[in-house]
């Protein structure tokens, strides 16, 4: 049994290597001739190597939790592969942000990696690769690839199932393919599912511009995204919780509920960690509602300043700590240490907003089963945006924190089943506070209170 | 003279404040229901409260024990608590063992010396693994699975096991199978009985139980025991003997026989103990000013067919929410109320509420539904004249506590049940409703033709609120 599974390893490592080989070698430019064929080699051995791995972790084994030795393995525990991991991708981040030519972008002639690009590109819209072409394939790639390892191993959970094939079309479809066709058909770049303020662009000039120029399909999907913003999304959000958006469309919750599944349980739980996420995650709000105001503002009034305001450089400013170096370099790059939601949790103004609601205006919530409660851990271990859910569970208590985007993995690795995810328009929590028992109900130990 | 009345009045009154607020509480034992009473008795007052002890800096949830071995979890993440937590809410931690308790005058002593004085004492020292007095049982290699230490132990030892045997079928053992097995080893189990847990679960689950350890790879030898253990030179196990003769090369051995009060502290004190220290339903012992709770505490009033010593994580917890109401001068009585509890067979979740007999019992019937191809099944028990629902036994399906309670509790009929069954359904979202799978049961055993309601989490609460 430990050899066949030894091998199993040793080949989805090799056809992965196999197929990223590709991409450093073409990072040193050492291919000529470029065609269609060569990335769909290195994607295929890539997807072919993840396919392996299920196969050794979770092939000829019952469906059921397996996140057997997690802490033990040395890229899941912030061991030394985890840390060339993300040594890796913050490397490819900041290249991507701010050295593309290190990737091979050129307005002359791409090479090195986005060279290798170059024809899939020409073949969906007529132009060659550019570096968020690159990202945007790697991107939709991985959270394909990941999803379906997701789906496998969490086969026997229908929620986890389902909301993974969402997360998978959206990105596909909505995030990556349309906006492709969109710019073949010479209409505006645009993901229709990408809200402000996480689309913290929305309303940059050159952004409502692009809209009005392209015609009456332009407007409209400028006046999609207004109803998002203030219809669609709170009607959503008060039926289902934020989890309509974060963990079932979102492309961040995207690659963090697959890529990021193997990293969710190294979010910290501590109550410091949950003190330093209220004050970072409001003040970004702040901080991007003050921006938006400020670029409107200029539009409207010509002038550069909004009060003492530079409205153009804090735009600037934002769109580089804010929508670079904090949602790419440390959002993604830094998953093998802080987790895979540290973007979603500490940064993402949108989960700001939509927590908000959640917490206030919202039918969503965890239910606690009764008495059931064994205070494993198992919950809070692998709650990606650090709630201790167990601290709540033990007690009896249902689960309403603004932080919870709904990913249902509490619920999935609990042995007990005692939580679960529901919607309802009846408040549970009524008099299950306060001074209250903690176990299932009266009747288990009667009060006869003889003073 | 009226002057000397309030002043004499309000003296009284600050001494009796006095008297409340210097109240010195000792708990022996950190587990659930040691620390479940510390945390109500400061919920409701201001007293001192110590909890002592040996096992472990922390409270920590014993029945995730296996996680950390399965690397599911870290120590720290099955510790229930931050460290704040404990300064935070006034309670002294202290790593020792208690030696000797001085009921005569009020004190404890410590391994240490040290002499700690109490107004009331707890106990909550658990239990410790059954050991019977099997030949051999001296050697290396051999341990249970209920103490940190036990944890310690079996991970240390771990690199040496190949072949591992599991004396016993209960909730203890399945456990170890799954964490050796984890570990790539080689497990047999040994069960007395015909097939897995067969003195608690009905036929159908049992057998379902011992197919399902059987697909993870684990040998199960039924109607069998361990006769003898043989070691090697060197004093490690080497194999075994069974009751049938067999013998079988193993370097270690799981006892899971079941657990008996840890109460080795009250020896040549007057606290009266049977198997365990008997209490009342104030949870007192028969000295004054010292209290029991949770798994070394044996009632000595129960429950048609409940038992006297209960050792379950639940009847901890409410145990030390009750005794915590009584120390601060809440008198309340602990009843065992409806019963439930739960357990995880490999993948196979376990819930049961009420009475759920393993045997035919005369007058006692269930409607059962088992899945086709899947491990889940569901029970419903009534009472055959009667036709009143009396229990539930789910594998593989998760029912909802409060509601199945309000069943029992209420004593509704059967057919009543069948067709709100949905109510019960605390499955994750999107997944199968057996509404219709449980009501065809129905409708077959009773020539019936009555049909599933269909209900939303509001019809759940409404449902739970019309209860008094």
């Amino acid at each position: 049994m430990t050899i066949s599974n030894g091998i199993m390893k040793g080949l989805s490592l090799a056809f992965g290597l196999l197929g990223l080989s590709i991409f450093i070698l073409s990072l040193f430019d050492v291919f000529t001739y470029f065609h269609n064929g060569l990335l769909i080699f290195s994607l295929g051995f890539i997807l072919l190597g993840v396919l392996t791995y299920c196969k050794y972790l979770y092939g000829g084994k019952l469906a059921g939790i397996k996140n057997n030795f997690v802490w033990q393995k040395s890229e899941s525990n912030r061991g030394i592969i985890g840390i060339i991991v993300s040594i890796i991708l913050t490397a490819f981040y900041v290249c991507l942000y701010w050295y593309p030519e290190v990737l091979g972008k050129s307005d002359i002639q791409n090479t090195g990696l986005i060279r290798l690009f170059d024809p899939l590109s020409l073949s969906l819209k007529n132009k060659v690769a550019s570096e968020w072409f690159v990202y945007g394939v790697l991107y939709t790639f991985a959270i394909l690839v990941f999803g379906i390892k997701f789906i496998i191993k969490y086969r026997h959970n229908r929620y986890q199932v389902l909301r993974t094939i969402s997360v998978i079309f959206f990105q596909l479809i909505f995030a990556f393919l349309l906006p492709e066709f969109m710019l073949r058909m010479n209409l505006p770049y645009n993901d229709l599912k990408n809200m402000w303020p996480l689309n913290y662009y929305f309303f940059d000039q050159w952004n409502i511009n692009n809209f009005f120029d392209a015609g009456s399909i332009g407007k409209a999907m400028f006046y999609f995204g207004l109803f998002l913003i203030f219809i669609g999304s709170p009607l959503l959000t008060y039926f289902y919780g934020k989890r309509w958006y974060c963990s079932w469309v979102c492309g961040c919750g995207g690659l963090a509920e697959t890529a990021g599944d193997s990293f969710r349980h190294l979010s910290s739980k501590s109550l410091t960690s949950w003190r330093v996420e209220r004050i970072l995650i409001y003040s970004i709000l702040l901080l991007v509602v003050v921006m938006t105001i400020g670029v409107i503002y200029s539009y409207k009034t010509g002038s550069q300043y909004w009060f003492f305001i530079n409205t153009a450089s804090l735009r600037s400013w934002y769109g580089f700590l804010i929508g670079a170096a904090f949602s790419g370099v440390i959002g993604v790059g830094f998953y093998p240490i802080l987790g895979s939601r540290v973007w979603c949790r500490f940064g993402c103004p949108m989960a700001a907003i939509l927590g908000i609601q959640q917490k206030y205006f919202s039918r969503f919530r965890i239910t606690t089963n009764g008495g059931q409660c064994i205070s494993c851990g198992n919950c809070s271990t692998y709650c990606e945006m650090g709630i201790d859910v167990r601290a709540y569970a033990q007690r009896g208590e249902n689960i309403l924190r603004a932080s919870c985007v709904g990913c249902g993995i509490c619920s999935a690795v609990c042995p007990r089943g005692v939580l679960k995810l529901e919607n309802g328009s009846t408040d549970i929590t009524e008099g299950r506070r306060s001074n209250k028992l903690s176990f299932v109900n009266e009747s288990e130990v009667k009060l006869i209170q003889l003073k | 003279m009226s002057n000397f009345i309030q002043f004499y009045a309000l003296l009284e009154f600050i001494v009796h404040l006095n008297i409340l607020e210097m109240k010195k509480v000792i708990i022996i034992g950190n587990g659930i229901a040691g620390t479940t009473a510390a945390r109500w008795i400061r919920k409701l007052s201001d007293y001192s409260i110590q909890i002592i002890s040996d096992e472990s800096d922390y409270f920590f949830s014993r029945t995730a024990l296996m996680y950390v071995y399965m690397g599911h979890m870290r120590w720290q993440d099955i510790q229930v608590y931050e460290e704040h937590f404990w300064s935070k809410n006034k309670i002294e931690l202290l790593n020792q063992t208690v030696i000797h308790i001085n009921e005569s005058d009020n004190s404890i002593t410590l391994r240490n010396s040290t002499k700690l004085n109490y107004d009331i004492l707890v106990i909550a020292t658990g239990s410790k693994t059954k050991f019977y007095d099997w030949p051999g049982l001296q050697f290396k290699g051999i341990s249970g699975l209920y103490f940190k230490s036990d944890l310690e132990y079996i991970e240390a030892h771990s690199p040496k096991i190949n072949h591992a045997v599991i004396v016993g079928g209960g909730l203890i053992g399945i456990e170890l199978a799954e964490m050796l097995i984890t570990r790539g080893k080689q497990v047999t189990m040994l069960v007395q009985e015909d097939s897995y847990w067969s003195n608690i679960l009905p036929k159908e689950e049992s057998k379902m139980v011992s197919e399902h350890i059987l697909q993870h790879h684990v040998e199960i030898k039924f109607g069998t025991e361990l006769q003898e253990i043989f070691a090697s030179e060197s004093n490690e196990v080497s194999s075994i003997k069974l009751s049938s003769g067999e013998i079988i090369n193993c370097e270690y051995i799981g006892i899971a026989t079941g657990v008996s009060p840890n109460i080795e502290c009250l020896k040549h004190t007057n606290v009266k103990t049977n198997k365990g220290i008997l209490v009342d339903k104030n949870l007192r012992t028969n000295v004054k000013n010292i209290y029991a709770v949770g798994d070394c505490a044996e009632l000595q009033f129960t429950n048609d067919g409940r038992k006297a010593i209960e050792a379950v994580w639940y009847s901890g917890r409410m145990m030390g929410e009750v005794v915590a109401h009584n120390i601060c001068g809440i008198e309340m009585e602990y009843e065992q109320g409806i019963w439930f509890n739960s357990a995880k067979f490999f993948d196979i979740e376990y819930q049961v509420y009420g009475y759920v007999p393993a045997k035919a019992v005369e007058g006692v019937e269930s409607v059962f539904w088992q899945h086709e191809r899947e491990d889940k099944s569901i029970r419903i028990v009534f009472d055959s004249r009667s036709k009143i629902v009396i229990g539930f036994n789910l594998m593989g399906v998760r029912f909802r506590h409060e509601v199945c309670d309000k069943w029992i509790q209420d004593k509704i009929e059967l057919v009543e049940v069948v067709q709100d069954i949905s109510l019960a359904f605390f499955d994750p979202e999107f997944s199968r409703n057996y509404s219709s799978n449980i009501v065809d049961v129905y409708n077959a055993k009773f020539n019936t033709k009555i049909r599933a309601k269909v209900n939303s989490l509001n019809s759940v609460l409404h449902f739970l609120k019309i209860k008094a």
